[in-house]
């Protein structure tokens, strides 16, 4: 398969994911909390963060990680899960709440993780993933594996001082790390750009400690794979962290019971023209590779479809998982 | 990934040192017998702040182990303890130094949401042997914002252990068994315990979640009181039961020496028989642990309870202001005996 087809399948996959786990989810709650009458057909409770529309950002950066790198999320973190390799039946599982899922069903959406092919967790604090991933890269230096560490994060948590404090980590113990900032240009329900002080303020405030930035049009997966690349190459050859600012638009609300009024349509019908989804079938029927796109969807369609099937029918934790897998000192007698 | 090989642990044997000695000479220990073991915080170069990264020959760990393993860090609580859950979930065994408890209120989130439930919300995939250090207690004249005692917060935390030692010999053993466990421990040492001398067995563990009896009430364990306590209270509770025993009041005197999980089956027995407890520690009274221990011994058995904190006041700077912060041996005595007539 050629590079973008394979870009194409990541992308997609992430996309028929995100559309199916919205579905599921819709009705239960309403934006103002209270329960709806549909509440227990609902099949995934809770906040539902969707990455709808930033799906090049994950899929260009994690096509060139291998499974012992190490990867730390956000709360929008079911795309950079699916793209370093977890699989999408243990994911909706989690997302269902399901014994069979990866947490068991402990943590659901937001903290979804494989830490079988690295991916150490979504996260519900905002920029709390920074310090774990360095942390991560500064144990892989000191045990000279040879992985490497990446952290995807949005631009609301560059206001928070662990963002800060994580960069300079990084700078003075030269660690290889690769800070991606996933800038949707919103942080929750408010605009990010009259919150933040100075432009260009994720590469900005890195180069201020002689991190190396690069910014690239996040909605373009060949740009954002051809960055990540030479910086993941970089990482590698011991040059320490770098940052790839990657400017990309979140279609969705900040959850998916969030109907985003506080857009503007024209803003948000504007973005729409520019889906990264939209733009690499352009290219690829430019290049004649058409059906192969439109097979790559149906084959999506159909996983992801399977993984649905799976999770309805999955059975739920036993009560007594409630007790386990908290601490070892004392488990299931101090509770 | 690849595994560092480890070594056998140093002879038995013993030697007087103090608080803070015995600290580093366990860890010392444990760095050597596995080199998954690291050490990070705010200036660990100079050996620590209290000089709880020095060994007992006057070295700092870091000439021993190299700053690789002994990491100095800038001024970032929450990157230490953030960078402290990575490296865990990366393989390695980090202990991160707070240099006081109070400062790991900028760490919060790190070490309650992030370190506390990793193991839980990942459905048992991440595990986080992580050693937090945070000193606890009044630090003569040092005010508020270095004096508190926050070991009730971290207990009501699931996924913590809260380990606080009283002597040498337990800051040695309790070390280890810290460094030891696959969970996330609060390790709190008591800032004005850092000089005491005492004897260390080396090579003796002890396990987390047991208690030690500070003062036997009696030679048949017929005492007329139970005194629970921990850390640097636990020898103010010893002169009170001194003082109360030359009354010819028998009180025992029980160190939890961990918060979480504590040791209620000692505590339980103890109460049952003498049908009165007491609880002393040097945190703030209201909310505190002791109601924890009152409440739990008032559940299980007939004893009578009470508690014994500090009022709900920062901890003042001058001394008039600052020992009204301070439990006495003599506020015990007489919190026992009204305890006892009550």
């Amino acid at each position: 398969m050629t590079e973008l087809l394979s870009l194409y399948r990541t992308m997609v996959r992430i996309r028929a994911f995100e559309d199916a786990a919205e579905a599921a989810s819709q009705g239960g709650v309403t934006w103002g909390g209270a329960a709806t009458d549909k509440a227990a057909e609902v099949r995934v409770k809770g906040p539902l963060h969707l990455s709808t529309g930033q799906e090049a950002v994950a899929t260009g950066v994690c096509a060139h990680l291998v499974p012992e790198d190490l990867l730390t999320s956000t709360h929008r973190g079911h795309g950079h899960t699916l793209a370093k390799g977890a699989d999408a039946t243990k994911m909706m599982c989690e997302l269902f709440g399901r014994a069979t899922g990866y947490n068991s069903g402990k943590g659901g959406s937001m903290h979804i993780a494989d830490f079988s092919v690295g991916m150490l967790g979504a996260n519900g604090v905002v920029t709390a993933g920074l310090p774990i991933a360095v942390g991560a890269a500064h144990a892989l230096k000191i045990r000279k594996t040879g992985a490497i560490a990446v952290s995807f994060f949005g631009d609301g948590a560059i206001n928070r001082g662990p963002f800060l404090e994580a960069l300079n980590w990084a700078q003075v113990y030269q660690l290889p790390v690769l800070f991606v900032c996933e800038d949707n240009q919103i942080s929750a329900t408010t605009k990010s750009a009259p919150m933040t002080a100075g432009s260009n303020a994720a590469s900005a405030r890195a180069e201020s400690m002689g991190i190396a930035a690069t910014r690239v049009d996040g909605n373009d997966v060949e740009a954002v794979s051809t960055a990540a690349e030479k910086l993941i190459a970089q990482i590698r050859a011991g040059a320490g962290p770098k940052l790839l600012h990657a400017i990309t638009y979140r279609q969705k609300g900040h959850v998916s019971v969030d109907p985003a009024t506080y857009r503007d349509p024209a803003e948000v019908a504007n973005a729409l023209k520019n889906d990264p989804i939209l733009r690499a079938r352009d290219v690829l029927k430019q290049r004649g590779l058409g059906d192969q796109a439109a097979q790559i969807e149906a084959e999506a369609k159909a996983e992801i479809d399977a993984a649905l099937a799976t999770a309805s029918a999955a059975p739920w934790p036993e009560k007594s998982a409630a007790y386990t897998d908290i601490m070892t000192t004392g488990e299931g007698v101090w509770a | 990934m690849t595994d560092f090989a480890t070594s056998t642990k140093a002879e038995p044997r013993v030697s007087t040192m103090t608080y803070a000695q015995a600290a580093a000479t366990a860890l010392e220990e444990a760095m050597r017998a596995d080199q998954h073991v690291v050490a990070m915080g705010e200036d660990l170069g100079r050996g620590g702040v209290f000089g709880q990264y020095r060994t007992t020959t006057g070295k700092n760990l870091v000439d021993v182990f190299g700053s690789e393993r002994v990491i100095d860090t800038p001024i970032s609580e929450a990157t230490i303890m953030g960078a402290g859950v990575g490296m865990a979930l990366a393989g390695l065994r980090p202990v991160v130094e707070m240099r006081v408890a109070d400062f790991a209120l900028c760490a919060i989130d790190e070490l309650v949401n992030q370190a506390a439930k990793n193991r839980y919300m990942f459905g048992g995939q991440g595990r986080v042997p992580l050693v937090a250090r945070l000193p606890i207690g009044i630090w003569t004249a040092s005010a508020a914002q270095h004096s508190q005692s926050f070991e009730a917060w971290f207990a009501h935390v699931p996924g913590l252990v809260v380990v606080a030692p009283s002597t040498p010999q337990d800051n040695y053993g309790l070390l280890h068994a810290a460094l030891a466990s696959g969970d996330p421990v609060v390790y709190m040492e008591h800032k004005e315990l850092w000089g005491m001398q005492g004897e260390v067995q080396q090579g003796e563990r002890i396990e987390l979640g047991r208690a030690r009896t500070a003062f036997a009430g009696s030679a048949n364990g017929n005492h007329d009181v139970t005194i629970v306590s921990w850390s640097k209270q636990i020898h103010a509770c010893v002169d009170a039961a001194k003082e109360l025993a030359a009354q010819g009041i028998h009180a025992e005197v029980i160190d939890l020496r961990t918060i979480w999980p504590w040791d209620k089956n000692a505590v339980l027995t103890s109460a049952s028989r003498s049908k009165r407890l007491l609880v002393v520690h040097e945190a703030v009274q209201a909310a505190g642990f002791g109601a924890e221990v009152a409440a739990t011994v008032a559940e299980h058995t007939d004893a009578r309870v009470a508690r014994l904190g500090a009022p709900r006041i920062p901890v003042g700077y001058a001394n008039t202001l600052e020992t009204e912060s301070r439990v006495s041996a003599a506020q015990i005595a007489q919190a026992t005996t009204r305890l006892i007539k009550r």
